[in-house]
């Protein structure tokens, strides 16, 4: 299975290929990827220095263009499969039909992915992308169970990636509109959830309290540590229980199921967080390619160290880690 | 004054109602002034409350009574056997589907003329285009997709495509493998115990300082308060819109229904009708996606229709 790793910024590229990433993804600085954060991404010089370093060690580069165009908004998503293409970006991950159908069309002999924000679960979807602009590989939402994982593998035309360390969506990618609902951006239409341009952090006589766009997401005590407002992950209030009513601020780790994912066929496992420091990327980049050898040399006998788990946790959102949908009872 | 008028729709029902429920709904509906009504269960496929056969039933009675109907499919496909009811909802032949995954589309495209649902991502003219091109007949803006990015898709339209817009209703904003309203109850998704069935209007989700937030409607989560565009009603003509969409609710669906009939036909004005809708809502009213900023907003129509009122 390859390693695909985020890559942020060029710091990040550099520290992931030279981790061992066997590709890396990365976005344009604007609204045409889904991690579109204030000094997050490449300009055009930036992109062809990190497509010539990882090129030279032996590593692809995939270009995210993974949000939904508005007419208004089209030549950017146009302008930016042409600098992605023109750059030589081994592969496209693209969400939106209207831009798979340009790049299709404007650059037949470019690979394409199907990012996770396209929001197929089922093999049936997956076919829909293949037979109409020949995607080579899917990415799957991590909203699946392992053996639902495992159907769509075994029935899919094209190969997968699925997710395996990280932020945790609960809701499937693609289909999430909370965060437009409470600020008017959402990862569909702005590349962003839970924009930071819409948080405040306010200490208040009863703990820190976190909003977004003036909506209450969670309160904190003394003592307790404060999380970013990620909507999702807040403390809410249904049947007169106060609790993490949607999700708890976990990251996802799927590092005890490679042996699984590996039988199943998966063609490659996604670490997420373009957002994240040059320091997290080339941390997890590390354990995961010892996890991804050990398991390749020998599946049967392939366990978890101690020592990757420790090292994952420290960097982990909440410092927690769940194997959330593959797991079952998480559902 | 435009002199287009668009039909009125009735979307599927979000929530998990009984069998005695729904069937007792559809007759009310049956003599209501909806146009197209749309059936079948779009959230989670543990709801059989009506089997397959039954929906055909009740797309029959509704047929006699003048509708035209319109079979929903499930919106997140993840299971093997939701596939496998997904191919035979298609192979209806008699009957329009409304596709809210991918899955459908692809089952559907070239095959047949369908319908897609708001959870299919139709957010540029290519997409319309790639879609019309394979059998699109008519297409649900989504949710968050503002009035001025209708107005661009309205105007490079291909021909032959229908545009649907949710003008009544809460918003769905999310699906997910996890159950929230099992969550809620402490019960594992797998071991639901039908929870569902105890709110017919979902279940309300509020933040720490009591405001209603969201609504849990199993693996759906929709918003607390209720889209009403009435007040656009003008706006809407004047784009070309050729089916406006009521989602239902528990209480007050046929009143809703009537409204914005009446108001279609010029026997209501806007005004009085979202006056008496205001009521109409559990938690209260937004409209903030169609002008462009968060969805929760609302009180830009009030002021868009104060403006036009004086225009008149």
């Amino acid at each position: 299975m390859k390693l695909v790793c985020p890559a942020g910024n060029l710091p990040s590229l550099k520290a992931a290929v030279d981790k061992g990433a066997d590709a890396v993804y990365m976005g344009f600085r604007d609204d045409t990827n889904a991690r579109h954060f204030a000094g997050l991404n490449f300009d055009d010089r930036r992109a062809a220095e990190g497509i010539q370093y990882a090129h030279r060690h032996g590593a692809d580069v995939y270009a995210a263009i993974n949000t939904y165009p508005q007419p208004s908004g089209w030549p950017r998503w146009q302008a930016a499969v042409d600098r992605a293409a023109g750059h030589g970006v081994d592969a496209l991950i693209l969400a939106d039909i209207g831009v798979m159908a340009y790049a299709t069309r404007h650059w037949p002999d470019l690979r394409l992915h199907l990012s996770v924000q396209g929001s197929a679960t089922n093999d049936a979807a997956i076919r829909f992308y293949y037979e109409h602009f020949n995607i080579r590989r899917a990415v799957l939402p991590r909203v699946l169970s392992l053996e639902q994982v495992r159907q769509v593998a075994a029935n899919s035309p094209v190969p997968l990636e699925v997710f395996g360390f990280g932020s945790l969506c609960v809701m499937v990618e693609g289909r999430c509109l909370l965060s437009s609902y409470v600020t008017g951006r959402s990862p569909n239409t702005f590349g962003a959830c839970s924009p930071a341009n819409a948080v405040q952090w306010q200490e208040t006589a009863i703990g820190m309290e976190t909003r977004l766009n003036g909506v209450l997401i969670d309160r904190y005590e003394k003592g307790e540590s404060a999380g970013y407002p990620t909507l999702c992950k807040g403390r809410f209030q249904a049947c007169g229980n106060t609790y993490y009513a949607i999700e708890e601020p976990t990251s996802l780790n799927t590092l005890a199921l490679l042996p699984e994912l590996q039988a199943m066929g998966i063609e490659a496992i996604k670490i997420e967080g373009r957002q994240r420091s040059p320091a997290y990327v080339a941390r997890v980049a590390q354990v995961w390619r010892a996890a991804l050898d050990a398991c390749r040399r020998d599946p049967d006998n392939y366990r978890p160290q101690v020592d990757w788990l420790t090292e994952l946790a420290r960097v982990s959102e909440g410092s927690q880690t769940t194997l959330g949908a593959y797991h079952r009872p998480w559902q | 004054m435009t002199t287009h008028t668009p039909k009125l729709s009735l979307g599927p029902v979000p929530y998990f109602w009984s069998r005695e429920t729904l069937l007792t709904f559809y007759e009310r509906i049956a003599f209501s002034p909806v146009d197209i009504v749309y059936l079948g269960e779009t959230v989670c496929s543990k709801r059989r409350a009506l089997k397959h056969s039954d929906w055909l039933e009740l797309a029959t009675k509704l047929q006699a009574a003048g509708k035209d109907v319109v079979l929903s499919g499930l919106t997140l496909i993840e299971a093997g056997s939701e596939l496998a009811s997904l191919k035979r909802l298609c192979r209806e032949q008699d009957l329009l589907i409304e596709a809210n995954d991918m899955a459908a589309v692809q089952l559907l495209a070239g095959n047949r003329p369908f319908v897609t649902g708001p959870a299919i991502n139709i957010y540029n003219t290519r997409t319309l285009s790639v879609l019309a091109g394979l059998g699109l007949r008519r297409w649900v803006l989504p949710v968050e997709l503002s009035r001025d990015t209708l107005a661009d898709l309205q105007a490079d339209r291909p021909a032959g495509v229908e545009t649907e817009v949710l003008v009544f209703g809460r918003l769905p904003l999310a699906y997910s493998a996890r159950c929230f309203t099992a969550r809620a109850h402490n019960l594992p998704k797998d071991d639901c115990q039908f929870r569902c069935l105890d709110y017919p209007d979902g279940l309300l989700l509020s933040t720490r300082e009591d405001e209603s937030f969201l609504i849990l409607n199993g693996i759906q989560t929709q918003s607390a308060r209720t889209l009403n565009l009435v007040s656009e009603l003008d706006d809407l003509r004047q784009l070309g819109v050729d089916v406006l969409r009521i989602s239902p609710q528990s209480l007050h669906t046929d009143r809703i229904i009537q409204r914005f009939h009446d108001c279609l036909r010029g026997d209501c004005s806007t005004a009085t009708a979202a006056a008496e809708l205001a009521g109409c809502m559990p938690v209260g009213p937004c409209d903030g996606y169609w002008f462009g900023g968060a969805g929760m907003e609302s009180g830009q129509s009030d002021d868009a229709q104060d403006s036009r009122h004086e225009i008149r």
